[in-house]
């Protein structure tokens, strides 16, 4: 652990600070970070994955509507699981190239809307450079979504059932059974979630973007992830280090976070 | 009465429907998958959504005899069976020395396994690349083995770490005062007892490395040593104008993906609670 950690986090912190081949690095100090700053192209990269942030609340509140009626003791619930679950164990590889299909101007989607006379509707998903992370964020959505319902599933189950029986007594009705009493009651496993997919979208959608958009149109869905990957294939080693120190300054922040929401999540409420 | 029950009717089905809408979401494009793969090019440009009434094996066909697929499946199968083995010994023994053992700084040692679960891969990717380029290694599957196994181990302690605390001390206690020594413990006692959390362990990790693209890309750039998933990423460029074939690809790189989760499902769903700390 300390050699495939410990070495290379040393190192890429050192290496942001050099530019040119790895062979001859020369000291630039912190040209790398101003270069990367006024660099559009990362600008747009690293305001995107913000813009993937909004993707967060989209699937943790859908899992966690599936959860709950799931939790209802619905006949089927393992099965619904299951499939439901599914997606998130599927290479993103493989699903990003179908969906690419199914996406292009010409794709299943568009076709299908044109059938419904809903034509007004279809876009080029994929090369229009506005919905092109919008598309990504839907394919993150649809492959992440069943991981919330299965742990939401989980830490709704292990709830002791003696709280719903008593609010049900109570006269509660079924929305206030959910939010009043069930939802507070899971709450830790809410938070600790919502860091775990946050440093998800931050840091790990490197491969839905190659393989939906490649970044593109241009580089207008690219992503951090995809910058340093970029300029690293270009030969600009500085250029990335100095990219990936900033992603793990943020992803710093965020662990940071995780341990602390972990630890509150393992504290019987 | 009558209409209580009617409206819980309405209420059950209601949430059917609800539930039947994601599950159709998350089937279509496996679907898709399937059905593309099993047509003509022709075929398919005539309709991309028919049902394949006439289907044929000649895009399967096509990909594995005329591609390098086979070869490409095999360096994935290594990589994985590899990474997967060495990564679960290890954390076998660490997560052992952490619970029984209680060595100095375990505490430590896990807080910094959980913290390391969530490090970024690509934030490693420059300078593991000039590791390997210094050793020569680029190109050949020991650079991408080594790669995975070190980010394996940290999830892979913290799971065994979290199952091996329901062990009841007990047991370790009667076995050492028999005059078992560590390993006899670990090998008599607690691995019996572990058999369905590793093998949810194995799984899981397997699925994820199986899955990988980014450091594929980046390390194994050679055609003949590339993994699945990175040559299924460079059909996509290479053949945009026959999307049956690149299916057919995608389809074989999903199947076992698919076989291993039927088969431990139930194993699954609990492994990944259990990841997040359950």
């Amino acid at each position: 652990m300390a050699f495939a950690f410990g070495f290379p986090l040393v190192q890429v912190v050192r290496e942001s600070f050099y530019a040119g081949s790895f062979s001859s690095p020369v000291w630039v100090g912190l040209d790398n970070y101003k270069g990367v700053i006024d660099d559009p192209e990362f600008r747009t990269s690293f305001f995107n994955n913000l813009k993937l942030l909004l993707a967060v609340p989209v699937m943790l509140g859908l899992g966690l509507a599936i959860a709950l009626v799931l939790n209802d003791r619905i006949r089927g619930m393992r099965q619904y699981q299951a499939i439901v679950f599914l997606p998130y164990v599927l290479p993103a590889t493989a699903i990003g190239i179908a969906f690419s299909f199914l996406l292009q101007e010409n794709g299943v989607l568009n076709t299908f809307l044109r059938d419904l006379h809903l034509g007004f509707i279809a876009q080029d998903w994929i090369g229009n450079s506005h919905l092109a992370i919008v598309s990504v964020g839907g394919l993150v959505i649809w492959q992440q979504l069943g991981f919330g319902v299965v742990v939401f599933t989980a830490a709704l189950l292990s709830l002791p059932p003696e709280t719903a029986e008593a609010a049900r007594i109570d006269g509660a009705g079924w929305w206030s059974l959910q939010f009043r009493v069930l939802v507070p009651q899971i709450r830790p496993i809410v938070e600790l979630l919502t860091v775990i997919q946050v440093i998800t979208v931050l840091s790990w959608v490197f491969n839905y973007v190659y393989v939906l958009t490649s970044g593109g149109p241009g580089y207008a869905s690219s992503v951090m992830e995809l910058y340093i990957w970029r300029s690293f294939s270009n030969g600009a080693n500085g250029t990335a280090a100095s990219v990936a120190v900033m992603l793990l300054g943020m992803a710093t922040v965020l662990i940071g976070l995780s341990l602390w929401v972990r630890r509150r999540a393992e504290v019987p409420a | 009465m009558r209409q209580a029950t009617g409206g819980r009717l309405v209420g059950i089905l209601g949430k059917h429907a609800f539930l039947l809408i994601f599950c159709v979401a998350a089937l279509y494009p496996l679907y898709f998958i399937v059905s593309t793969a099993l047509k003509s090019n022709a075929a398919y440009q005539l309709d991309p959504t028919a049902f394949p009434t006439h289907p044929t094996f000649s895009s399967l066909r096509a990909i594995i005899a005329d591609q390098p697929l086979p070869r490409w499946m095999w360096n994935s199968f290594l990589v994985t069976l590899t990474s997967v083995a060495v990564s679960t010994l290890f954390a076998l023994f660490a997560a052992y020395a952490v619970v029984f053992g209680r060595f100095r700084g375990h505490k430590v040692f896990l807080s910094t396994s959980v913290a390391l679960m969530v490090v970024p891969p690509v934030t490693l990717l420059v300078p593991m690349f000039v590791f390997m380029v210094d050793r020569g290694w680029v190109n050949h599957l020991q650079s991408v083995i080594i790669f995975y196994t070190g980010l394996l181990v940290p999830f892979a302690v913290f799971f065994l770490t979290n199952f091996f605390r329901t062990v009841p001390q007990e047991l370790i206690e009667a076995a050492s005062v028999e005059g078992a020594g560590p390993f006899t413990v670990l090998r008599q006692v607690v691995m019996p007892l572990s058999g369905a959390a590793s093998f949810t362990l194995v799984v899981v990790q397997a699925i994820w490395v199986w899955n990988e693209l980014l450091i594929a890309l980046v390390f194994l750039q050679n055609e003949q040593a590339r993994t699945l998933m990175s040559g299924l990423a460079q059909f996509q460029g290479r053949y945009s104008t026959n999307q049956p074939l690149v299916l057919a690809g995608a389809l074989v790189s999903i199947a076992p993906v698919v076989l291993l989760y039927l088969s431990g499902q139930r194993f699954f769903v609990r492994g990944l609670t259990a990841g997040i700390g359950k």
